[in-house]
């Protein structure tokens, strides 16, 4: 199997590459590219992103023919994508942060900031929080209820239809921290950053 | 609920450990990657490195000490020590650090936070305030280790970080720290109240009730602590252990 992560220029993925290595030893063939040809003939993408969600559409449009590339492989061709903290926020139709910027338009709904009730709630919203799991989905195999997660952010995707949320977490109000729409995944949380919970939810995807 | 972190630091003088942890089942006990993987394995919710090294050309060892920790830890990891430039930011994020801990820098020009988180982000730009009290209720800016006095007021600049798009303080007492005798938890309250990111505790830990104070009577989000780690006195885990008998939120 051949897995690509999204290497689009935009923020740090050293640790998105070492522990997708660490799970995939072996088993999985792992590519870190923008290679739109290499993408194309992906089985399974992972598509991170850190800094703003401008920043992230921005560079993701700055090379030519991708967005279209990832549409026709998620959307189109219904293969097995997982986006990571605002790799999951872009899938939504417009995010707030910086200015109003379109996103990819996957999964509609808007990325605005969370409301941290009059600074009750301090932001970013980074440490380990407990997910509340709110339908099954495909990469929560054997990760029990209430498990702790690694985040860092100060937005959140809030999606019109709720049933595509997989597991919310509390942080001032329930916050979406997954979703899965038929073949797609995302995350709010850092998976590569959860410790040994988080490298399965990695195996999870990888084994899909 | 969210939960308080526990974040051991490590000192790292030319590639070795400071003060080192004195476990037996160490085979190196200067090798850092090797006692990152221990805290990582027994709980730590995040790592700190600080780089003391003195000299500008050992930066490659603190780069490869990191490129070698990020393939074994997968649990964040933050680095401090030296950050003068973008390019040194880009070094260490590429080596596989998930933060950088500004200090110097941030004080010497309040431009190079708002530079760098515009670049890489908020969430991994985190600035380190060494801050010393001078009158009740009152604490000023240092640097260099508390040796350089920058008359700057640690809450004005605290909240100027804030602005400037510093995800994270680091905010250690010069007065206490390696005193063994509990965080200033007065700057630590003015501090916490006086800004909206999430605030580290740093300076002074000797036991596991300065944990509890730093984060209860405190207001901080973490809390960080060396030598109580170091030597052995007491594991990431009792210290959970002891936070959650306390009613204190950790992940257990």
């Amino acid at each position: 199997m051949n897995v690509t992560i999204v290497d689009y220029q935009s923020g740090n993925i050293s640790s998105v590459i070492n522990s997708f290595t660490e799970v995939a030893k072996g088993k999985v063939n792992l590519e870190v590219t923008s290679d739109i040809k290499k993408i194309k003939f992906s089985d399974k993408i992972v598509l991170p992103g850190q800094g703003s969600f401008k920043s992230c559409v921005d560079s993701l449009h700055k090379i030519s023919g991708l967005v279209d590339t990832l549409r026709d492989f998620a959307i189109t061709n219904k293969k097995p994508l997982l986006g990571i903290c605002v790799g999951l926020q872009m899938f939504a139709d417009v995010g707030y942060e910086e200015a109003e910027t379109k996103g990819l338009g996957w999964i509609p709904g808007k990325v605005s900031r969370i409301d941290n009730q009059n600074g009750k709630f301090k932001l970013p919203h980074i440490g380990w929080n407990e997910i509340e799991i709110q339908k099954e989905s495909k990469i929560f195999k054997d990760i029990k209820n209430k498990s702790h997660m690694y985040f860092v952010h100060s937005y959140e995707f809030i999606p019109e239809d709720k049933s595509v949320i997989s597991a919310t977490t509390d942080y001032s109000s329930k916050i979406v921290c997954s979703v899965e729409k038929d073949n797609l995944f995302g995350t709010q949380f850092h998976p590569e950053k959860s410790d040994k919970i988080g490298l399965k939810v990695i195996d999870n995807f990888l084994k899909l | 609920m969210l939960k308080n972190r526990i974040i051991p630091c490590l000192d790292v003088k030319d590639g070795r450990v400071v003060k080192g942890i004195n476990f037996v089942e160490l085979k190196d006990a200067g090798d850092p990657v090797e006692q990152a993987k221990i805290y990582s394995d027994g709980g730590a919710d995040e790592i700190c490195f600080l780089d003391i090294t003195a000299s500008n050309e050992n930066r490659e060892t603190i780069i490869d000490i990191v490129r070698k920790t990020a393939k074994e830890c997968f649990v964040p990891l933050t680095v401090g020590g030296g950050v003068r430039n973008i390019q040194n930011i880009t070094d260490l994020l590429l080596a596989g650090a998930d933060k950088v801990s500004i200090n110097t820098a941030a004080v010497k020009n309040v431009d190079f936070v708002k530079e760098a988180s515009k670049k890489f982000g908020s969430q991994c730009i985190v600035v380190a305030i060494d801050a010393k009290k001078v009158s009740e209720n009152k604490w000023e800016v240092f640097t260099h280790g508390g040796r350089n006095k920058t008359g700057i007021d640690a809450v004005d600049f605290a909240k100027k970080v804030e602005e400037n798009g510093a995800g994270e303080i680091l905010l250690t007492s010069m007065d206490k720290d390696g005193t063994k005798s509990g965080y200033d938890v007065d700057l630590l309250k003015t501090i916490t109240n006086s800004t909206n990111i999430p605030v580290i505790a740093s300076g002074g830990v000797g036991t596991l009730d300065h944990l509890y104070d730093g984060i209860v009577k405190g207001g901080a989000s973490a809390v960080l602590a060396a030598s109580i780690f170091h030597y052995g006195e007491y594991k990431i885990k009792d210290a959970k252990e002891y936070l959650n008998s306390k009613n204190v939120s950790v992940r257990l």
